[in-house]
Parts: C-alpha cells; sequence; structure tokens
C-alpha cells in the first residue's frame, strides 16, 4: 500500500494599493511612474463616463441591451495598459474599457451599442476582436490566436477576458486545457465581479477560488484586487511575461459589478443593496485619486477640465455613431467570401420591392 | 478515397504552410480512419497535432488560429461528437465575418466523417448535413467519390470561409477510383450532373450516390444523376434545369426524411417549376428516428429496393 501527497498547490493574492490609497512598496511595480498613474486615472474616468453616458442612452433608446461595467475600471483600464502594442485581446460584451485604452473609437463603441456590425470592424492596430456574447466561448479563440502568434513566430500575447460565470463553462476549462498542453502565449482573464446575472459568485462553483481552476490544468493562476489598478496592472504584466516564455497564466481579478448585468435586469430583485455599499467603499477609482492627490498630482481642478473634455469627446461620438445609417445590402455581403446564387437571389429581391423602405 | 484525401491534405499542406491539422489521433495514428496517416511524419508536431480530447476546443481554437492568419483543417473523429464544438461553428466561426463586416474571417475545413453501412457504435453513423446547412456563413460540402473528395477538399483548403467537409465513411474504402496525382480543384456550390438522361432527375449526394447509380444501371433508366456535392449553398440552377427537363423529380438522402434537405431542394423545385413538372416531387430519406445500433441498420439505411420502388412510383403517375 502508498499513500502519498501527489500534488499541493496554492493561490497567490495581490494586492498593490489598498482601498486608501495605500501602495505596498515591496510589491510597487519599479518601472511604473507617476505619470502613468496620472494615464491610469485619466482612462478609468473616461472609461465611466463613457458607461453612464451609453447607460443615459439606454434609458432614451438611443442605445439598445446594454452590460455596464461600472465598478470594473481598474481591472480593464489594469490589464489594457499592461499589454504591449503588439499583444492582442479577445473580450466578451463588457470589455469596453479595455477597447478604449487600446485605441478603438468612442463611435465604434455607440455604433456597435446602437447594434451595427460596422461598429465591431475593430481595426489592426487595436489589436482586439470584436465582442463576443455566449459567456466563455471566446477564451478558446485566444488560444488559438495565441497558437498562431507562436506559430508565425511573433512576439505577441493574447488576453482572453471572460467572468466568473464564464468560468462554469466546458469552454473555459477547455480553453485552459489546451493553453497548457499547447504552451501557447495567452493569458485569461476572469473578471470576477461577484455576480453572473443574479447568481453570486458563492453559487457558481465550490472552489474556493476561480484561479485554482487553473491548476488543474497545468498552468498557473493568480488572484488580484481587481479593483486596485496597479496591482491588476503589476500582476498582468508579469502574466504576460510569463505566457510569452510558455507559461499561460489565468488571472482572477477580484472586483464587483456596481450596476445592472445589462439593461435588461433590475439587481434589487436579487442583491442586498449593503453589498453594494461595502464595495463602494472599495471604488476603484477613488484610491488612485487620494493616492494621486496625496502627491499633489490631482486635484479638483483637473479632474473638473478631464470631465468637460470628456464630456465634449463622448458627445461628439454619439452625434457621429447616430448618424450612421446603415446598408441593409452589407448583411448580404459579409456572410461569406463571396454572395452565393441563391442569397444573392433574396438580395436583389429584397432591393426590387423596396423591401427595406 | 481515403487516400485521395489524404492526398489532397499532403498538397495542401505542401502548398501553404499556413496550413495546420489538429484532431484526436490524428498524429501518431493516423486518425482513426488513417486518413492522416504519415502526415505528422512529414510536416511534423507542429503541423500535425494531437489534440487534447475536446471538440469543442478543437473547432474554437482553430478559429482562433484561422483568425490569426492560419488555415486549420481540424478532424473531428465522428459527427456525433461534433455536436459538443456545435456552439462554436454556428456561434462563432459562422458569425466573425458577418458580425465584423468582413474585418475577421474564419478559413478553416472542419473535416468528419458521416453516415452508416459500416457496423459501427452509436453515434458514429449520422449524416447531419442539415443540422450545419441552415447555419448561414458555413458551407456544408459533401464528396461521393475520391475524385470529388480531393478536388472539393483541395478547394476548400484555399477558401477564406469555413468549410464543413463530410466524408461518408462508407465510401472512404468502397470503390478504387484512378485520381490524378497533381493538384486540382472542383469548385464549390456547383453540382455534378454524373448520369444524363430524359425521363427522370434524381438528386443525391454522399453514400446514396452509388445506389442510386446501381438502380438507374439494373433498370436501365434514361435518367439525369445530379451529385449536389455541396449542400449549402445549394445549386439551385442544377436541380432546377434538370427538373424541368425532365419533369419527374426524386431526391434521395441517407439522413432521415422530415425536414431533410430533400425538404429544402423540393420546396425550391415547387416554387420555380412546378408547372413544368408531369409528377409530384418525391423524396427518399432513412425513418424520422435516430440511427440505430448496427443490429437494425440494414434496415435503416435506403437500399436498392427502397429507391427503385420510389422510382417505379414516380414513373407510374
Amino acid at each position: 500500500m502508498v499513500s502519498k501527497e501527489t500534488f499541493n498547490g496554492s493561490v497567490e493574492y495581490v494586492q498593490v494599493m489598498d482601498e486608501n490609497g495605500n501602495v505596498d512598496q515591496s510589491l510597487f511595480p519599479q518601472d511604473l511612474k507617476d505619470e502613468q498613474i496620472v494615464e491610469m486615472l485619466k482612462w478609468m474616468i473616461l472609461t465611466r463616463a463613457l458607461d453612464a453616458k451609453t447607460l443615459s442612452l439606454q434609458r432614451q433608446g438611443r442605445v439598445y441591451t446594454y452590460a455596464p461595467l461600472v465598478g470594473e475600471e481598474a481591472t480593464q483600464v489594469g490589464t489594457a495598459l499592461a499589454m504591449r502594442k503588439q499583444d492582442m485581446f479577445v473580450p466578451g460584451y463588457r470589455q469596453h474599457g479595455v477597447y478604449l485604452v487600446r485605441g478603438a473609437s468612442l463611435e465604434a463603441h455607440f455604433m456597435g451599442w446602437r447594434g451595427f456590425e460596422e461598429g465591431l470592424k475593430v481595426p489592426k492596430e487595436v489589436g482586439g476582436l470584436p465582442v463576443s456574447v455566449p459567456v466563455g466561448t471566446q477564451i478558446l479563440h485566444a488560444v488559438g490566436l495565441a497558437f498562431a502568434q507562436k506559430y508565425k513566430k511573433q512576439d505577441s500575447v493574447v488576453l482572453g477576458y471572460t467572468g466568473d460565470g464564464g468560468t462554469s463553462e466546458g469552454d473555459f476549462y477547455e480553453s485552459l486545457n489546451f493553453a497548457g498542453v499547447w504552451k501557447v502565449p495567452v493569458v485569461a482573464v476572469v473578471e470576477n465581479n461577484e455576480w453572473a446575472i443574479s447568481v453570486p459568485r458563492s453559487h457558481q462553483t465550490a472552489a474556493q477560488t476561480l484561479a485554482q481552476k487553473a491548476i488543474a490544468a497545468g498552468i498557473k493562476g493568480v488572484q488580484v484586487d481587481g479593483n486596485d489598478v496597479i496591482g491588476v496592472y503589476k500582476v498582468t504584466k508579469d502574466a504576460i511575461e510569463s505566457a510569452k516564455n510558455g507559461m499561460p497564466v489565468m488571472i482572477e481579478s477580484m472586483t464587483y459589478r456596481m450596476s445592472m448585468h445589462t439593461t435588461a435586469d433590475d439587481p434589487t430583485k436579487y442583491r442586498d443593496p449593503k453589498e453594494v455599499e461595502y464595495w463602494k467603499a472599495r471604488d476603484p477609482i477613488d484610491r488612485v485619486r487620494k493616492y494621486l492627490t496625496a502627491k499633489n498630482l490631482w486635484n479638483a481642478d483637473i479632474e473638473a477640465k478631464l470631465a468637460e473634455e470628456n464630456s465634449k469627446r463622448i458627445n461628439e461620438a454619439v452625434e457621429k455613431a447616430e448618424a450612421f445609417k446603415g446598408d441593409p445590402k452589407s448583411m448580404f455581403e459579409n456572410a461569406y467570401s463571396f454572395v452565393p446564387e441563391t442569397l444573392q437571389e433574396e438580395l436583389d429581391d429584397a432591393e426590387a420591392n423596396n423591401f427595406w423602405q | 478515397m481515403l487516400n485521395a484525401i489524404n492526398n489532397a491534405l499532403d498538397l495542401s499542406m505542401k502548398a501553404d504552410e499556413n496550413i495546420v491539422l489538429l484532431g484526436e489521433d490524428i498524429g501518431k495514428d493516423g486518425g482513426v480512419f488513417r486518413v492522416t496517416d504519415g502526415l505528422q511524419a512529414k510536416y511534423g508536431e507542429n503541423r500535425v497535432m494531437d489534440s487534447p480530447l475536446a471538440e469543442s476546443g478543437i473547432i474554437g481554437t482553430s478559429i482562433g488560429m484561422a483568425i490569426g492568419g492560419l488555415h486549420p483543417i481540424p478532424e473531428i473523429q465522428f459527427a456525433g461528437f461534433m455536436l459538443l464544438g456545435f456552439s462554436q461553428l454556428l456561434n462563432h466561426a459562422a458569425r466573425y465575418r458577418e458580425r465584423s463586416r468582413g474585418a475577421f474571417t474564419v478559413p478553416m475545413v472542419v473535416r468528419t466523417p458521416v453516415s452508416g453501412g459500416i457496423r459501427a457504435l452509436e453515434h458514429h453513423s449520422d449524416s447531419p448535413e442539415i443540422l450545419y446547412s441552415h447555419i448561414g456563413g458555413l458551407i456544408v460540402v459533401e464528396p461521393s467519390n475520391p475524385y470529388d473528395a480531393k478536388g472539393l477538399l483541395m478547394m476548400a483548403a484555399t477558401m477564406n470561409d469555413p468549410v464543413l467537409f463530410l466524408e461518408p465513411t462508407k465510401l472512404y474504402r468502397l470503390f478504387k477510383q484512378e485520381v490524378p496525382e497533381d493538384a486540382y480543384t472542383i469548385p464549390i456550390g456547383k453540382a455534378n450532373r454524373i448520369a444524363e438522361g430524359n425521363d427522370l432527375s434524381i438528386i443525391t449526394w454522399g453514400t446514396m450516390v452509388p445506389v442510386v447509380r446501381n438502380v438507374v444501371d439494373k433498370k436501365k433508366l434514361s435518367a439525369d444523376i445530379i451529385d449536389m456535392r455541396t449542400i449549402n449553398p445549394l445549386d439551385e440552377q442544377a436541380v432546377l434545369e434538370s427538373a424541368k427537363k425532365t419533369g419527374r423529380v426524386l431526391i434521395v438522402h441517407e439522413a432521415s426524411l422530415s425536414f431533410g434537405a430533400g425538404a429544402e431542394i423540393s420546396a425550391r423545385i415547387a416554387e420555380k417549376a412546378m408547372f413544368e413538372l408531369k409528377a409530384p416531387i418525391m423524396r427518399v430519406g432513412s425513418p424520422s428516428l435516430p440511427y440505430p445500433l448496427p443490429g437494425y441498420e440494414t434496415a435503416y439505411i435506403p437500399n436498392e429496393k427502397k429507391v427503385a420502388q420510389a422510382i417505379d412510383k414516380l414513373m407510374s403517375v
């Protein structure tokens, strides 16, 4: 008879800046300069403003169903800023902040959420794939994309995003497993915002952490305070380095969905408002504001000026997006690399009979 | 047909270094039917990969590879297991191009064995062409002989679209046919009239092609036999042309009758050529039931007798 321990794993939790803006110097990334932290704050503020505007447009019927991100700015901005220019990302449907930081236009954001595919024509230099709705399925694309980078000997790492709910999907586990076997340059970012629509994290899995799921696939798993933009930045930088060297990483970024899942649900129906209060005190933007104010790098005037600029940019983008009139013909022209005869006939029929007017 | 497919993969890989193969047991073992035999030895483990046992993972990662500039040709061991990857095909492979208005495309060929007649286990014998043909953005091809298999596969491997390539297992080794050694392609989306006649049109594909041919030969019929080759997009023109010429149409497929591709073809003929028909359009398919275990297989698949009876009925109207 033999009885011995064959595996013993653990998961590290990282927080660099706490909710009061205090920083742990031993973990603070050496290369991170003050002006970069100012940039982080600016991106988070723009992201929140964009989110608020989109939600308000939705309430006015000018945007269709929308998935707000408020509360998750640090996770999105921190991971996106940690990427190098040549790195790529595969988002779910809530990563508006990632797109922004990576250089996608505000106009494209509104066009997409107003229901036009033209908004999902992500430019090459952004390095992102279009919004993907089926939860957790797109991490597989990140793994395949990472395989292609490795195959073509490109120095590029791919970040794939999903949420806590997404980790229950079979495709999520298959992604980590393929990533581990193939040793491809991929980082899975789990934006654990505690809620999958109305189902809390505690009902999603009995696993103590989501990050430990990585261990079962033979890759690295790490937890980070997802409302700490510096912590997220650090952990992502390290993960990219690791993935580049053949060890994929899964990051569990522990944040909170301050708002609804999408505009189609009302969170007061399924969660205690006290919980929201708890997280309000851990806001990702407040702590950076405190930190930079203490260093005399931020004040109310700067913030007011920024708010004004943001608002102007956002409003201009809305105007442009609302001026866009799609051409239904584009549906027919983009299904295949060619237009099949039978499809051409449907197109001709619609045009000849003014079906679109 | 096995050798023709192997040869098509070989030539395609030689011509395009972005082509990679992945699937369960396709490397060292050469696949459970040996379709990929020898390719890993020739092209290395980086281009011919034994993947983990996960169909959604195989198709999902292939999608990412395709977006990343490769041209993956994944193999799904049996079509019955492909349903685990159905969401990836329907929700993503077929939609990326449309979703991004052409900014991202998914050039890949998913190969999988289909149909019965080889006394296999449950889930190894289905004819699922119609499940995939209903998906806009996805191309569905099914060859019925070695020559077509090679040309269609080589064509699929150059297209900037996701193509589902269905390989009838029964035809893998059913008959030998001389196939040119050099590379050649056969257009996708075009049917092939393999016999010409005036009295009736028989529209068929895959495993039913040799069955139909035998019946036509034995009965010495003057019939058009149209091998569809591609199920979606459908070559409607070829179907209508023949239907109008003969005025009598029989559609024969191994997949079960109800809601089969025969219904789609029949509807198109009815819409556009009804008044040129001499008899109602008829269909032959398997019973509208789950595919049985091998003990009942011969009672399930349409045989020559069933096809002959349908022809008699069609000709008697």
